[in-house]
Parts: C-alpha cells; structure tokens; sequence
C-alpha cells in the first residue's frame, strides 16, 4: 500500500529483529488505547476532527462488526487474530525509527541495492528519521517535485489529498461515494476497517479530465503515516480518465502485522480507471516467522455507460494475501480487466483473484492471471464470473496459468462461474506448468546462471501482464520478480 | 584441448553403466566425428561433457584446456567455452530467442569479468550471423524453440553456437530431423565456425552430414567404448557395412 510515506516514520523490524537492530518504542505515552470498542472509536474520529456522520459511520460498522464471524473459506491459515489486543490509534510521531541506515537490516539494504533505489530514497523507505538522513537535498528535490506536481493538478481540477483531508475540505464528496461500492457490511475486514479506518487517499477527476500525469502514492511521501487500515476513494467522473499507481516495488516493513485496506473506484459514464499495484510487503523471515497479513477489499463499480475499470497488480509480499479486485459492471457497454501476477516464495500464502459482475448490457471482461509459486509457499486464484438476467451479450474471457518451483510449492485455481443469461459467453482456460529439469539445463548450458534461468523464464510466463503496467512501473516490477524469487532453485 | 581418459558413467537414477572407459583426445582445429548405433552412449557423452546431473562419473577424467572438467558447474563449462548444439532443443515459452541470445551472451562475459555488449553491437552481431543461417527477423521475435519446425530449431542452435563463439562445439545428431536443403545450411554454418583454435565433435548416425561436415578424425562407439578411429574414410566404410561388425567386437 502507500508504503512509501507508511514506512517513512514506521519501518521497523518485526518480531524476530526487533531486539537485533534495538527498535526500542516507548508505546503507550504516544498510542490510544488497545482494544477495539466504541471508545476506541470514537477517540480516533474525535481525534482526526472528523464530522459527526462519519463518527456514526465508524460507529455502525463497528456494531456490525461485532456480529460478524471471521470467514474461513480460503485457503489461508494463520493464528486467530486477538482484534483486542490491537492499537487503532497511534500518532505519527509515536515510532522511533533507526538513526541512520547503519542501524538498517543489511538484507534489507542489500536488496534496495539490487533494486538501484538511490540513497536518499533508501533512508526514507528504511524509516531512518528525517533529522538524521544525509542526502538532505535528495530528498528536498523530490518535495519541489511533489509541488510542481500539485499545482499541475490543481490547474486541471483534479482533487488529490489524504481521505482525512477530504473529509474536511470535500465533505459532500465524501459522502456521497464513500461505502458505495463496498458497503459497510459487506465482508469481516471491510467493516472492520470502515469502523477504524486510519487514512488512505482520496481522487477526483473532474467531468471531461483526462488526469496529466499518473496519479502515485510516491508523491504522497512527504504526509503522514496512513497506517494499517488504508481506506482510498477514487471518482472518475463522466469522460474523465485517471491512472493511479500504488505501492512500490522496495520491501517494506512494518511494525504493523494485521492490514486491512478498502479501495473502491467509481467510474461514471465514458470514464476509466487504471488501476495498479506492486505490493511488496515483509513476507516473513526464512521460517515463515514475523510477516505481514494482507486483507484487502478492492472493487470497482463501472457506474456508467461505457466506462472502464483496470486492475493490474503484482504481488510479491505479505505471508498471508486475501485480495480480490473486481469490477461490477452496471453500466450498459462497461467494460472491467483484471492483469495479475503472484508470486509466493518461502512459507507465504497467497489467495487472490477477482470477481466480474456483469449487470450491465453488452458488458465485457477480461482476467490474466499468472501465479508464480515456489519455496513452501500455497498459491491459489479463487475468481467469479457472473452475468445477471439483464446481461445480455456478456462476454468473458480468462486465463489462469499456474508455474511451480520446486517441489514443495502448491498452485490451485477455483474459478466460479455463474450466468443467469443464455446470450452470455464466457471461456476459460487454465494451464499449470513447471519449470523443467530440461529447461533449467539447456539455460544453464548457455552460459545463465541458476538465477538468471529462473528469471528468464519466469519473465517469459509473465510477459503478457508485465505489459499492462506503465512503463517505469514494468522494469522495477521484472527486477522485483526475480529478487523474490532468488534462492527458489538449488 | 579436450583430454578424455578411461571415462566411466551411469545413469544417476538407476546405476546402469552407459560409459566403459572412453578415451578421447581432440586437439584445437580438428574435427572428430563420432558415430555408433542407437544406445552406444554418444548422446550420454555429450551430456555428461555439458555437466547433466542425469549421469555419474565413476571412474575416469575429463580436461578442457588442462582443467579439471568434471568439477566445473554447466554455465562454468559454457563460459570456458564449451556449447553443445542439443538433438533436442528445449523450448522457452515467453521468451524472444532475441532476448534469450542476449541474456546467454552477457551472462557469459559477466562470468568471464568483461563488459556487457552495447545493443547496437549486439544487434549488428546477430544480424550478421541470422543472414547467413537464414535466420529472419520474424523468428528472432518469437519464443525459443516453441513452435519452430525441426529445420528452424537446429538453425536456432546453429545461430546460438556462431554467436556464442565457443572453444570446444560438440554436436549432438544436428542432422536429425533435416531436410537436404536445412542439412546444407546448417553444415555451412557449422564450417564458418571451423578455425584452428576451435575444436569439433560432431556426433552422429549416419554418414550423410559428414558429407558436409567433413571430419579429420572418425571414432566408432559402442556400448560404452571407443572401438575403432580412422579418417574420414571409416565413416563410408560404415555407411557400406552397418555397425555389425563393431558390435561384435566391443562384445
């Protein structure tokens, strides 16, 4: 997630290194209290000045929330989460990071270096404190970057803020969108995140914009920590179009071990949405100890006449990852895609894919998936395609392709299919594949590297979503495949 | 430049003795070929040459240049330069052979400390070398091997192996699965290779490449040992007489 400006204060060691690299945090002067009630809610909206709706807002979710169960259905284990064992409050200044990057996990660095992420970047994605990083100018440059930035914006109308800010300074706004697309019950960790949200972003494309430049979290890095309950709202109105990139390709660590994120995107008439993602979080150390757990509820709802939504991500962190962009598609020539990559490496358990619900007349979409999984690691898609009675000519098309590493790893594909209209046409195809003894030889043979072969061959099975990504995005994203990948073979 | 000696080897997996003490001595500028019935164990010498986990070394050595081959890593052995043009490419979904030419060049001179090629000299090194193996741009683009007809994959080989510029080529049946005009393309691209630093083994069935492919030495393998050498002269004689009488003799 905006993993960038999260770590700035926040990066520290999970677990297992917390003692290692002495991140010592003296947490209860600076944090709420722990435990998830309707003080603690109350106490967060109070303290973020939120109006009073929304305080009721958080508070009905939290009611909610507490009548629901946890669902078990995907194919993920992990320990029973103490949900009141938990902050939801913390104050941005509240974690001490490291003193300089001497203080840094060298894996860590090692890997920024094999990324050829520039010094200054490296102290902030580390978390190293602003009052002690070197390249003082390095990172001035990028906050004169960040203005010239929103001043371009503004100049085309386009809102671009934290959602905190918006619901002070666009309040109707917020209003009117927000839980529009994932309501407040609609799943365990959508309604526990709209009861203690912490912040996320907020877009808006103005009628007839086409956004100037693409829309980063990166230039976000200089606002304050958004936390673990990431809440982000997109609107695109009517012909308007909008790219939006998220996260970044750098591991990020992060004191916090549950997140639990909502993004929803509306598109309104002739709009369209792109969406992407490298999520890279801490996917636990070599034992499958420490790491992150990822629920994330991400949907876009194609609200109006040939509009578009598209999804494209790629997956490399977090021990546990529950994720399932989709796209409702209401209006009439809507069109949603959805391009993934998921890698899974060590002990991480990935269960992703996406829904297509088609509502709409003549409505179509596309899903890509490539899982990747190698080391001990479970990977599974699990995605719907479904076509309403009043779908007429709804038209799908999915590919799902599986490769192994190894012979410990797991990959499986649960595709659900449902159609109530009989001029629907959907078509699916699966393939799983490993990588050969064969293939590996031959490689070899040339002159590659054992690493080297993996990674060609793994770009090769790739290839066809690794175009979908912007262009800078596509290079960092190749390298980051193949660095999560190292150490799979041999 | 390759020294065999007493070279015994099984298949990994279940034990079964393939070599039985070859010895083999192939100097630079020459071209041995070598010939034998289906199961002699030519194609078993080529892999375990290459550095194939498949088999096991029980007796025996192999030098290349005076080192100790055996103990090199496969992609150690191709940066050496040792290349082995497969009976049997293998096909890289997803990846232009353009890509793959690339990636297999650089890794060898990062092994060999020298500098990545510029893609301007990159490009004109495979454009030269595509034209003379009547390789088209239209084939670069496509994925490795898949979908090649057996002309293009040998080709492919071929084109690896020229830009490759490997010390020691051994050639595994790069006949199989020719026509007569691939045959005389490929074996002219393999004569463009030959020079008095670089050294040969081409091994094969029939005699028919040796037409094209004429070689200074002939050894005749069977079941597991060298057990007749001649000049080319041994490969028609062959060619006339069928493998009988060897097989008889190692036997």
């Amino acid at each position: 997630m905006p993993a960038v400006q999260e770590t700035i204060d926040t990066v520290k060691a999970i677990d297992v290194d917390q003692y290692k690299y002495g991140f010592v945090t003296d947490i209860e002067s600076e944090k709420g209290a722990k435990g998830l009630s309707e003080e603690t809610v109350r106490f967060l909206s109070a303290k973020k000045n939120e109006p009073e709706w929304m305080t009721e807002w958080r508070l009905d979710a939290l009611r909610r929330f507490q009548q629901m169960e946890e669902p078990s259905w995907a194919r993920v284990s992990y320990p029973k989460i103490d949900f009141d064992d938990l902050y939801y409050w913390a104050s941005p200044k509240s974690v001490e990071g490291p003193k300089s990057l001497d203080e840094v996990d060298p894996e860590l660095l090692a890997t920024y270096a094999k990324l050829g992420i520039p010094l200054a970047e490296q102290e902030i994605l580390a978390g190293v404190e602003p009052k002690n990083r070197v390249a003082v100018d390095a990172v001035f440059d990028s906050v004169s970057v960040v203005t010239t930035f929103k001043e371009e914006l503004k100049k085309a109308g386009v809102i671009f803020c934290s959602i905190s800010e918006a619901l002070r300074e666009y309040p109707d706004l917020v209003k009117k969108f927000l839980g529009t697309v994932v309501p407040v019950t609609d799943n365990y960790y959508a309604t526990l995140n709209s009861a203690v949200f912490s912040d996320g972003s907020f877009v808006y494309i103005p009628e007839g914009v086409r956004c100037p430049m693409e829309l980063s979290t990166y230039f976000r890095i200089n606002e304050q920590n958004t936390g673990q309950f990431e809440r982000t709202l997109i609107i695109a109105d009517k012909g308007s179009y909008v790219s939006y990139l998220e996260g970044c390709t750098a591991p990020q660590r992060d004191e916090n071990q549950l997140h639990a994120a909502v993004v929803e995107l509306i598109a309104l008439d002739d709009a369209e949405i792109k969406y992407s993602t490298v999520q890279n979080w801490f996917p636990g150390d070599k034992d499958g100890k420490g790491g992150i757990y990822n629920f994330v509820t991400k949907r876009g709802d194609c609200r109006g006449k040939n509009s578009k939504i598209s999804w494209t991500q790629v997956e490399t962190g977090s021990a546990i990852t529950w994720k399932y962009p989709s796209c409702i598609l209401r209006g009439d020539n809507s069109r949603g895609e959805f391009y993934s990559i998921a890698v899974s490496n060590g002990h991480q358990q990935i269960d992703s894919g996406t829904k297509m619900i088609h509502l709409g007349k003549n409505t179509s979409s596309r899903v890509i998936s490539k899982g990747i999984s190698a080391g001990k690691s479970e990977n599974t898609y699990r995605g719907l395609i479904s076509a309403h009675r009043k779908a007429s000519n709804a038209r799908n098309f999915t590919q799902c392709d599986s490769l192994l590493i190894g012979q410990e790893c797991g990959a499986h594909t649960v595709p659900y299919i449902e159609s109530k209209n009989a001029s629907a046409q959907f078509e699916h195809e699966a393939t799983t594949s490993k990588i050969s003894d064969d293939q590996m030889f031959y490689c070899l043979q040339r002159g590659l590297s054992e690493e080297e072969a993996v990674a060609l061959i793994v770009n090769g099975f790739v290839k066809d979503v690794i175009q979908q990504l912007p262009m800078e995005f596509a290079v960092e994203a190749q390298k980051l495949i193949s660095i999560s990948l190292e150490g799979s073979v041999g | 430049m390759l020294e065999i000696k007493n070279l015994h080897a099984r298949i990994a997996e279940d034990e079964t003795e393939i070599l039985r003490g070859v010895n083999l001595t192939v100097n630079a500028g020459e071209v041995h070929a070598i010939m034998g019935p289906n199961g002699s164990g030519k194609s078993t010498l080529s892999y375990i040459l290459a550095g194939k986990d498949d088999y096991e070394v029980t007796e025996g050595e192999v030098l290349f240049n005076g080192e100790n081959m055996l103990e090199m890593e496969p992609d150690e052995r191709a940066a050496a330069g040792m290349f082995l043009a497969f009976q049997y490419p293998i096909e890289i979904p997803g990846v232009a052979t353009m890509e793959f030419l690339k990636t297999a060049m650089n890794a060898q001179r990062k092994a060999r400390g020298e500098d990545t090629l510029s893609i301007p000299d990159f490009m004109k090194r495979v454009k030269e070398a595509a034209s003379h193996l009547n390789v088209s741009m239209d084939m670069l683009k496509r994925p490795l091997n898949v979908g090649f007809s057996g002309g293009e994959k040998k080709r492919a080989e071929i084109l690896q192996m020229s830009l490759l510029e490997p010390k020691l080529c051994v050639l595994d049946e790069t006949d199989s699965g020719l026509d007569i005009d691939a045959l005389r393309i490929v074996s002219e691209g393999v004569n463009k290779l030959r020079g008095p630093d670089r050294a040969m083994v081409v091994i094969t069935h029939y005699q028919r490449l040796l037409d094209h492919i004429v070689p200074d030495v002939v050894h005749v393998l069977s079941k597991g040992r060298i057990v007749k050498t001649g000049d080319k002269d041994l490969a028609l004689e062959l060619e006339k007489n069928g493998y009988a009488d060897y097989i008889d003799t190692a036997a």
